[in-house]
């Protein structure tokens, strides 16, 4: 199933790109009419988002601009648009006039390039100020580092008190200026071992700083070329690893490889105890639904979630887009795997409203609700918090959350107890929400 | 007998650049390396003031301080606090526990003999 978007935004979209289409092509509205065989007037009230259009017009229209059908009907990656929102908010601090954020839509219709230009410049951005703050963190906390400097200080302080000495005592006795050249020399080498090291810590640190992308980014950005679903895997267990592992020439280094392998061997203990065969035809009958396929989990709505985010796509079952985000108990993202229209943010925190955190505070029992995103698209949310790891008397369990979400169609029934929610306090636009965290990170 | 300073400091360098300039001012001058064993060492030598590491072996010089303050016979003692350089956090700390006195490393050697010997005389807080 296709996640669609709101009626409203998606039919200002499609005008806004038939015009600038049919511009770009230097084609008159009667002539683009005429091919299509409405009125010019028709036209220019579609053209102007004043009628919403469907099916074979739509068809028509792009045969007519030499254009796919979806380049004209599909709404803007809500992603992008939430970028765009940020970038607006970023840099109305430093600039002038304020960006017309009431008219990205427009903007995104007229120039999509520059659009998606923008959108990855504010990505990187996000991405660099992420890795900067990172950098400041491990200064601050490195114990290498505060281990090194202090070795380095107590050597300074060491040679300029045994240095002073041996500079304002010319009576020094023998005994005593051999033994203090002696310290200096010890000091000395001492200093040259301790700067040695501390480059060293600093070099590593700037190699792993130029890699921006980090090994969790790097997993799921091969997960995602898979399609989140590893037929080897499902048939073969673990004993296919290796061989999966091995095709994943995007992960740059042991760090990534070994998140990749833990990721893996997790997907072949759920695909051992709840296998693709069962899963597929069991919710393929039931509309893919956690609720109902729960008993078929024996209860463990995590790995059914993860389950049915792990199903191929484009068989026969017509299995939906699915998105999938975990955390751990600090509410910080282990794993997502993206859905349009919805965006799981890499860096600082997702929307406190999430069920993903609601289930944090409720271990054990799964949550769903309906989320009711700002740019009108709706979502349904399943969310569930559970131990990882064996169970032992005496210790605390390492607790996980996990959060399905599978979007809802335009002419779904409205749902009252529906959540509005967010991309994360520092793309979201409800500025009056109770969970706001003080203006977010742009506030 | 001289005023008796005791200088709990694990490097063995500084130990000796500092105790030699302190006995030319007129200290009779202590060392003692561990941070594990500094209470009893100071119970024991009972020194007119004392010099202390932040950065020890086996226990912090901070804690150390902690537990002097507590005890009666040690709660007056002045105390003269070595921090590193650009650990602050140590050094607001060590006043708020008691410190008379802190000097960061690298401190000069006039700056050691001058502080401690305000410190030794019951002179205000300060540092560097």
């Amino acid at each position: 199933m296709r996640e669609r978007q709101n009626p409203v935004r998606r039919q200002s979209l499609t005008g806004t790109r038939i015009r600038e289409r049919r511009l770009a092509l230097a084609m008159r509205q009667s002539d683009l009419a005429q091919a299509v065989d409405i009125s010019a007037s028709y036209l220019n009230l579609i053209e102007h988002n004043k009628r919403k259009i469907g099916g074979k017009l739509v068809l028509d229209l792009a045969r007519a601009l030499k254009v796919e059908p979806s380049r004209l009907t599909e709404g803007m990656d809500a992603t992008l648009s939430d970028m765009l929102q940020a970038a607006a908010r970023d840099t109305a601090r430093s600039f002038g006039p304020p960006a017309e954020t009431d008219r990205i839509d427009e903007l995104a219709g007229r120039f999509p390039g520059w659009t998606g230009l923008i959108g990855e410049q504010q990505k990187r951005i996000a991405a660099l100020e992420a890795a900067v703050e990172g950098l400041q963190d491990r200064l601050s906390h490195d114990p290498v580092l505060a281990e090194s400097m202090h070795e380095v200080l107590s050597t300074v302080a060491a040679i300029r008190s045994t240095s002073d000495i041996l500079v304002r005592e010319p009576d020094l006795d023998a005994q005593w200026r051999g033994r203090f050249h002696r310290n200096l020399h010890e000091e000395a080498e001492r200093l040259s071992a301790s700067a040695t090291a501390l480059l060293a810590h600093f070099e590593g640190q700037g190699a792993r700083a130029e890699t921006l992308t980090t090994p969790q980014e790097q997993v799921e950005a091969v997960f995602e070329l898979a399609g989140h679903h590893f037929p080897e895997i499902e048939a073969g267990g673990v004993a296919a690893i290796p061989e999966v592992l091995g095709r994943m020439r995007a992960l740059a280094d042991d760090d990534a490889r070994d998140l990749a392998a833990r990721h893996l061997a997790r997907y072949a203990a759920d695909a051992a105890r709840l296998p693709l065969s069962e899963v597929l035809a069991a919710a393929a009958e039931v509309d893919f639904d956690p609720q109902t396929l729960l008993p078929l989990a024996g209860g463990d709505a995590a790995l059914l979630l993860r389950r049915l985010a792990a199903l191929p796509q484009g068989g026969a079952e017509a299995v939906p887009a699915f998105g999938l985000a975990t955390c751990d108990a600090s509410g910080a993202l282990l794993f997502r795997r993206r859905i349009n229209a919805f965006s799981i943010p890499r860096y600082g925190s997702g929307c406190p409203l999430w069920p993903l955190y609601r289930a944090l505070g409720r271990p054990m029992v799964p949550d769903s609700a309906v989320l009711d995103l700002p740019d009108g698209s709706r979502f349904r949310a399943w969310a569930v918090c559970q131990p990882i790891g064996p169970a032992g008397f005496g210790s605390e369990p390492v607790m996980e959350a996990t959060m399905l979400l599978r979007a809802l169609p335009d002419d779904a029934p409205a749902s009252p107890g529906a959540v509005p929610v967010g991309p994360g306090c520092a793309l979201c636009p409800r500025e009056a929400c109770a969970a706001r965290r003080s203006g977010g990170r742009f506030g | 007998m001289g005023r008796r300073v005791l200088l709990v400091e694990d490097e063995i360098n500084i130990f000796e650049a500092i105790s030699f300039l302190l006995s030319r001012d007129g200290w009779e001058v202590s060392g003692h390396g561990n941070g594990a064993t500094a209470l009893d060492e100071i119970a024991r030598l009972d020194p007119d003031v004392l010099v202390l590491d932040v950065m020890l072996p086996g226990r912090s010089g901070l804690d150390i301080l902690r537990d002097l303050r507590k005890q009666p016979e040690t709660s007056d003692l002045p105390v003269l606090m070595l921090t590193a350089k650009g650990q602050s956090k140590d050094r607001d700390l060590a006043l708020a526990l008691g410190a008379n006195a802190y000097l960061t490393k690298p401190f000069s050697n006039s700056e050691m003999v001058e502080t401690l010997n305000r410190v030794a005389t019951g002179g205000q807080k300060a540092g560097t």
